[in-house]
């Protein structure tokens, strides 16, 4: 019995650690928020929202966000309330029954560039560029890929056409994509210094949206080594009793 | 009459007063407290009390569920995730019933293969396995609706691509298919309807289970020995002794699943369904969950479509036929040498069964799910019915005491004892 538990614990530790990685020939990248006590950087997180602000949300919907959320990224309300502000949003009807324009407040949802579907498929030359919420949670590999991915474009190997309008990335399925390169060495500017290299903006807007796609990951990571404690404990306990009580059975 | 002439059972008052009128009392302390349990049951004999822990642990995250989401084409998907980023915890209760679900599957497929190596389905237990078969199947027809309602590409597609199977059947088919739909295609009356059997059909398997229990508790529990008890030291009570083993082994269960819950809520989830569901884009890969796949391989192996639906139909309705199949009189495998061996191979085989049915039906897959098919039939209907012919048992112990190792080192003798046996 005590070897299996000490097989428990080891176990324990080595799924935790296949549970944070994925197999396969996807590159991993360091994530600080990875790991057992994984936290996102908030720096960080305010570049990568920087990023996506003015590169990837000029066709880029994040329907599922709401300005207010930023607060978690360590802006404060008044700077939250600055950034809503920029956008717009149609709202209405008022008391003369009509709908009226107004600037966007911390409690509505991040304002998607383009009015509906139809008007982005007609921009992006018929194809539609998906809403960036959950879009790490709703690609294989995850991160990893969204990092690989979005530095994954390269000229395309010899004998290959690609399509009209299509560009080539080694990783995405089929090698071909409608979406230009967005991100190259110094595409945005960064207030506090950082080196805005491609691979740095890159892994600064993924850290982003990894957040933006489980916002719980800090709490949920800190909560489980409790649980998993107080099961460790509590087992420790029962384990004692048990063998004591059925010392007594022969 | 007056109450000074009714029975003093218990010490406190208000005790006796409910048990007089309802005996229910007596009844916990029967079922619950003195229930004699063999003293060799395994830790394979826990997973029960853990299938019943989980199954409340899913129905109670899901009423919490249920009360943030909202059961519409297009909202659903949204409310989900609000579920996930705004609702208190409500990232906990989703992980908690997802990865439940997954977890309830693994538990009770360990439950099956406990009692079909132990030989737990024969007599007198054949009703127990047969209503134990009925709660598998309502637990899949729960899950898979479970899965339709987040309204992801998955959730969506696997609707479709499972309801089309009705349409199969000659005649009725398609009829029967826009029936269960409330619609020519999966759309929002059949999500409504989902919804509404998702919500009920947890309370249904609860009242199966119940019967479950009450069948098992006539005869008593099997072990892992297959023979009957026949004196009470052959036994410990349910109170405090298997309580206590249950309880250390629903402690482990928390660590495994809790590791997954928060550090891996996603690891047996389809990242297609964190993508809105969209009836114009077909998925590469349509796949069920994982705990489903073993039928899924066994309905794409055969190349005709009503083929295929009817042998995966009579893959689960085989189960249900199972103590009439098996011949031999010995329960349990530790005593039959040959078909000890074909029972770990049906689980390997259903274990690879449900690999290949989560890959493309081609090439070496579809060739690997047909072997699989092929042995899952021939083990019910063949190696089953037959295979007592040719095998000579292990003669079996005289009694549980004579196996029961327990504390074995105070008694050196049992070792000998079993080497006789």
């Amino acid at each position: 019995m005590r070897f299996i538990i000490i097989i428990l614990l080891f176990l324990l530790s080595t799924s935790i650690s296949a549970a944070e990685s994925n197999s396969g020939q996807m590159p991993k990248h360091k994530w600080s928020f990875n790991g057992i006590t994984g936290t996102f950087d908030r720096a960080a997180l305010q570049r990568g929202f920087k990023v996506y602000k003015e590169v990837c949300a000029g066709c880029h919907s994040m329907k599922l966000l709401y300005y207010r959320d930023l607060i978690d990224i360590g802006f404060s309300e008044a700077e939250v309330k600055a950034i809503a502000a920029e956008y717009t949003v149609l709202d209405g009807p008022n008391d003369e029954g009509e709908m009226y324009e107004r600037d966007a407040r911390p409690a509505d949802r991040f304002v998607s560039p383009f009015a509906n579907d139809n008007e982005a498929r007609l921009s992006n030359n018929g194809a539609y560029p998906p809403d960036l919420s959950v879009i790490t949670k709703a690609r294989k590999y995850g991160e990893d890929y969204i990092y690989n991915f979005i530095l994954g474009y390269e000229e395309p190997p010899e004998g290959m056409e690609v399509g009209d309008g299509m560009y080539y990335n080694k990783w995405v399925g089929g090698n071909q994509i409608s979406m230009p390169q967005p991100i190259y060495d110094g595409s945005v500017d960064y207030d506090d210094g950082t080196d805005n290299n491609a691979q740095q903006l890159t892994e600064d807007v993924v850290t982003f949206l990894k957040w933006a796609a489980e916002p719980e990951l800090e709490v949920r990571k800190n909560l489980g080594v409790k649980v998993i404690l107080f099961f460790l404990v509590l087992g420790m306990v029962v384990y004692l009793a048990k063998n004591r009580l059925w010392k007594e059975v022969y | 009459m007056s109450g000074n002439l009714e029975p003093r059972k218990y010490k406190n008052p208000f005790l006796n007063w409910i048990e007089f009128r309802l005996p229910i009392i007596s009844y916990f302390e029967r079922e619950y407290g003195d229930y004699p349990m063999p003293k060799n049951c395994n830790y394979f004999w826990s997973f029960g009390a853990l299938a019943t822990i989980t199954l409340m642990v899913m129905i109670l995250s899901g009423i919490f569920l249920a009360m943030n989401y909202t059961p519409h084409t297009d909202m659903a998907f949204d409310s989900v995730e609000r579920i996930m980023r705004d609702v208190n915890y409500g990232w906990l209760l989703r992980y908690i019933h997802s990865n439940g679900a997954a977890f309830f599957f693994i538990i009770v497929y360990i439950h099956i293969l406990r009692g079909m190596y132990y030989g737990s389905y024969k007599y007198p237990r054949e009703l127990n396995w047969i209503l134990g078969v009925f709660i598998y199947l309502l637990m899949m027809v729960t899950a898979f609706m479970g899965y339709v309602l987040p309204w992801g590409q998955m959730s969506y597609w696997g609707a479709t691509v499972i309801t089309n199977l009705f349409s199969a059947i000659p005649v009725i088919g398609e009829g029967l298919k826009t029936w269960l739909l409330g619609d020519y295609t999966v759309g929002n009356a059949t999500l409504n309807r989902f919804f509404a059997l998702h919500y009920v059909l947890p309370f249904v398997i609860l009242g199966v289970v119940g019967l479950h229990v009450a069948a098992v508790h006539v005869h008593g529990s099997n072990n892992p020995a297959g023979i009957d008890i026949k004196s009470k030291n052959d036994t410990v009570k349910f109170f405090p002794y298997m309580v206590m083993k249950d309880a250390l082994a629903t402690c482990i269960f928390g660590v495994i699943i809790s590791t997954v819950i928060f550090f891996g809520p996603n690891l047996m989830a389809e990242v297609d369904n964190y993508i809105p569901a969209d009836p114009l884009v077909t998925p590469a890969h349509i796949v069920p969950n994982w705990y489903l796949a073993p039928f899924y391989a066994i309905l794409r192996a055969i190349p005709d479509k009503l083929g295929g639906v009817v042998l995966m139909f009579g893959s689960i309705a085989i189960l249900f036929v199972l103590p009439w199949l098996d011949r031999s009189k010995v329960r349990s495998c530790n005593f039959r040498p040959i078909y000890k061996w074909f029972v770990m191979l049906f689980f390997i085989n259903f274990f690879v069964l449900g690999y290949v049915g989560m890959l493309p039906a081609e090439g070496l897959y579809l060739l690997i799910a047909r072997i699989g098919l092929v042995y899952y039939f021939g083990f019910f209907l063949i190696i089953t019915p037959f295979i007592h012919r040719i095998e000579t048992p292990i003669s079996l112990p005289m009694g549980i005491s004579d196996v029961y190792l327990g504390a074995g080192e105070k008694k050196p003798i049992l070792n000998s004892q079993k080497e006789i046996i």
